[in-house]
């Protein structure tokens, strides 16, 4: 077997390819990771449904009077307590960016200027165009995944945090820290209905991003040449041959 | 003012002696005004030499593209009485609405106050400044508004944007706004301005803003966008008496169900109190009476910046102008949502016809090789 020339002189890919030597498994998603994703999904299906229902809630159950009934209010706690682990997952992920191994780094940026990256990019369409037969192994996040992770996870989150507590805050009253902190979002985007409206848009951009992902990571889990689901619960990558590349 | 010595303007005292209040009364109400402040008896000697000393602020009232309402809501005051804030409080020298002169006199006593008390009087504006065609959409006096209001501006002390034309354009700036009616605070930028939103704004706010400011000669506390804390600093929602049923989960979910009878939440039916600074669910409406949840109609957000463009008035989740036909969040999320759902599934069985061929392929080749081999 000839060895690849283009990998000889490429010794360090910014997105980690496997090399040519045999290996079962590499170690990638450190605990933290692993559980910050589970959590942060979870947080992210309980802030969708529960925010759904607050913009448009569910028909009236008149159950008992007002004073002793507190759905919609439990509801909004729901929302707001799920959003609160959000943010507080969120910087904890960043923290693991700065000390985890250098695939904790990828959901934070990736390499604008490297035309080998677009290169990269551009092969990963091709094969969810089915252009190309045999996909390329990765160690962590391909090219493509890694660009999607960065603007509908890592931008999309911000945006979220921020939105969300603008309107968090005004709950909590123009003397609130967090309205001090927070407010300047609503006079930006014009009132706090059309903070409402953002907030809401970016819901549906996280929705969107959901169905993606997890068809995704079911159909790579598949035909791609490694594991994918499990990798996210073990931490282990397998590869399902030894070719290179 | 005739009868004043040196034709100068009356102080509060003079006016108050001259309304019948005796000196014992305005002692008393001196100590009042100090204990309300939280102040030592100390500032009652103070208070009341400036009150005997400091002369009534004079203020021109203009009014550009705009509906008159809050003229309206500002004569039905109750605490105080208009008439005690037009005839003991300030010294409202110029309203085109409300003084007795018109045509060339009424220009006159604009001129005359304007050089009379130049940089100290206060400029109330009701309605705002059309800008295209020159201005030529609000003409007042035979020149374009815009041109009027620079002009008395320059010498103003401090400004005054009565009502949401004033504050944020409203109805005459909402799409496609034709005039180019523009908010004051983008016109006039180099002096205070308060701004009093409300479609109009609550009497007692109007006034209430006066009393502040001519009882303490300053501006009161303003938020981000330039409203008075004391009145805007919280919403509807926050002080609603309809707020139980929407933690409870109760709504109107039509104008003629059980729960618009027994006066549940209007938030299903659009209403924006949660989303509108205003005073509305505190101070209330003609005298306390009533506002517009308590008459069984959700608030509108007359007092939010561009209230006319945030959609229909009974929709929480609002339309987004932005997209050109009528859409909102949720129709384009679900939308997306519909269109990748289906490209995914699409994608998800093209998939699997592929790697079910390449297993043909494998497989064929595998027995050729097998017979091959044999």
């Amino acid at each position: 077997m000839a060895s690849d020339p283009d990998l000889a002189e490429s010794p360090a890919t910014p997105f980690h390819k496997a090399g040519t030597h045999k290996q079962t498994s590499v170690y990638v998603y450190e605990a933290p990771v692993r559980i910050w994703h589970w959590v942060n999904a979870l947080a992210i299906l309980v802030l969708c449904v529960t925010g759904y229902f607050i913009g448009k809630p569910l028909p009236s159950f008149t159950a008992q009077e007002a004073t002793y009934q507190f759905f919609f209010g439990y509801l909004r706690f729901v929302h707001f307590a799920a959003g609160m682990v959000l943010t507080v997952g969120f910087f904890g992920r960043l923290y693991w960016a700065f000390v985890g191994n250098h695939h904790a780094r990828q959901l934070f940026s990736f390499p604008f200027w490297s035309r080998h990256f677009w290169v990269e990019v551009w092969f990963e369409i091709r094969w969810y165009l089915f252009m190309v037969k045999e996909p390329k192994k990765y160690e962590g996040h391909n090219p493509l995944a890694q660009l999607a992770m960065f603007f509908f996870i890592t931008v999309a989150t911000v945006f979220m945090i921020v939105t969300g507590f603008a309107l968090y805050a005004e709950g909590q009253g123009t003397d609130h820290w967090m309205y001090k902190a927070f407010g300047w979002v609503i006079p930006l985007a014009g009132n706090s209905l059309d903070v409402h409206m953002l907030h809401r848009m970016g819901m549906w951009a996280m929705v969107v991003f959901v169905i993606v992902h997890i068809y995704v990571a079911v159909r790579e889990d598949i035909m791609s040449r490694q594991s994918i689901i499990s990798t996210m619960i073990s931490g282990h990558r397998t590869f399902k041959d030894d070719r290179p590349d | 003012m005739p009868d004043t010595p040196n034709d100068r303007i009356e102080t509060f005292y003079e006016v108050m002696r001259a309304q019948g209040i005796s000196r014992r009364s305005f002692m008393k109400y001196c100590t009042l005004t100090a204990t309300a402040l939280g102040l030592g008896p100390a500032f009652v000697p103070k208070i009341a030499h400036a009150m005997e000393t400091k002369p009534r602020t004079p203020v021109i009232w203009l009014h550009g593209l705009e509906c008159t309402c809050c003229s309206e809501s500002f004569i039905r005051s109750g605490h105080p009485l208009a008439k005690d804030v037009i005839l003991s409080m300030i010294s409202l020298d110029y309203d085109e609405l409300l003084m007795a002169p018109s045509g060339e006199a009424a220009q006159a006593v604009l001129e005359e106050t304007i050089a009379k008390y130049k940089g100290n009087y206060i400029l109330a504006v009701e309605g705002n400044p059309p800008l295209n065609e020159d201005g030529m959409f609000c003409i007042s006096g035979g020149k374009p508004f815009v041109d009027k209001l620079k002009r008395v501006a320059k010498d103003a002390k401090a400004i005054i944007a009565w009502g949401a034309c004033a504050s944020y354009g409203c109805v005459q700036a909402a799409s496609p706004n034709p005039t180019q009616a523009t908010p004051i605070h983008k016109v006039i930028t180099d002096k205070p301005i308060i701004k009093v939103p409300g479609c109009p704004p609550i009497a007692e706010v109007m006034t209430g803003v006066i009393t502040y400011m001519v009882t303490f000669d300053r501006m009161p506390a303003l938020d981000r966008q330039g409203r008075p804390l004391m009145f805007y600093s919280q919403r509807i929602h926050d002080k609603c008496y309809r707020r139980p049923h929407f933690d409870a989960g109760q709504f109107v979910e039509n104008w003629d169900d059980e729960g618009a009878r027994k006066g549940y939440c209007l938030y299903k039916v659009g209403c924006k109190g949660p989303t509108t600074y205003n005073a509305c669910s505190t101070v209330r409406w003609n005298e306390g009476v009533s506002f517009p949840i308590q008459a069984g109609h959700g608030c509108i957000g007359c007092s939010e910046d561009g209230f006319w463009d945030q959609g229909s008035f009974y929709d929480r989740v609002t339309d987004i102008t932005q997209f050109g036909v009528e859409a909102n969040a949720d129709r384009v999320g679900l939308a997306a949502v519909g269109v990748v759902g289906g490209a995914v599934a699409a994608h998800a069985a093209l998939s699997a016809l592929k790697r079910a061929q390449q297993k043909a392929v494998g497989q064929s080749n595998a027995a050729k090789a097998a017979k091959e081999e044999a």
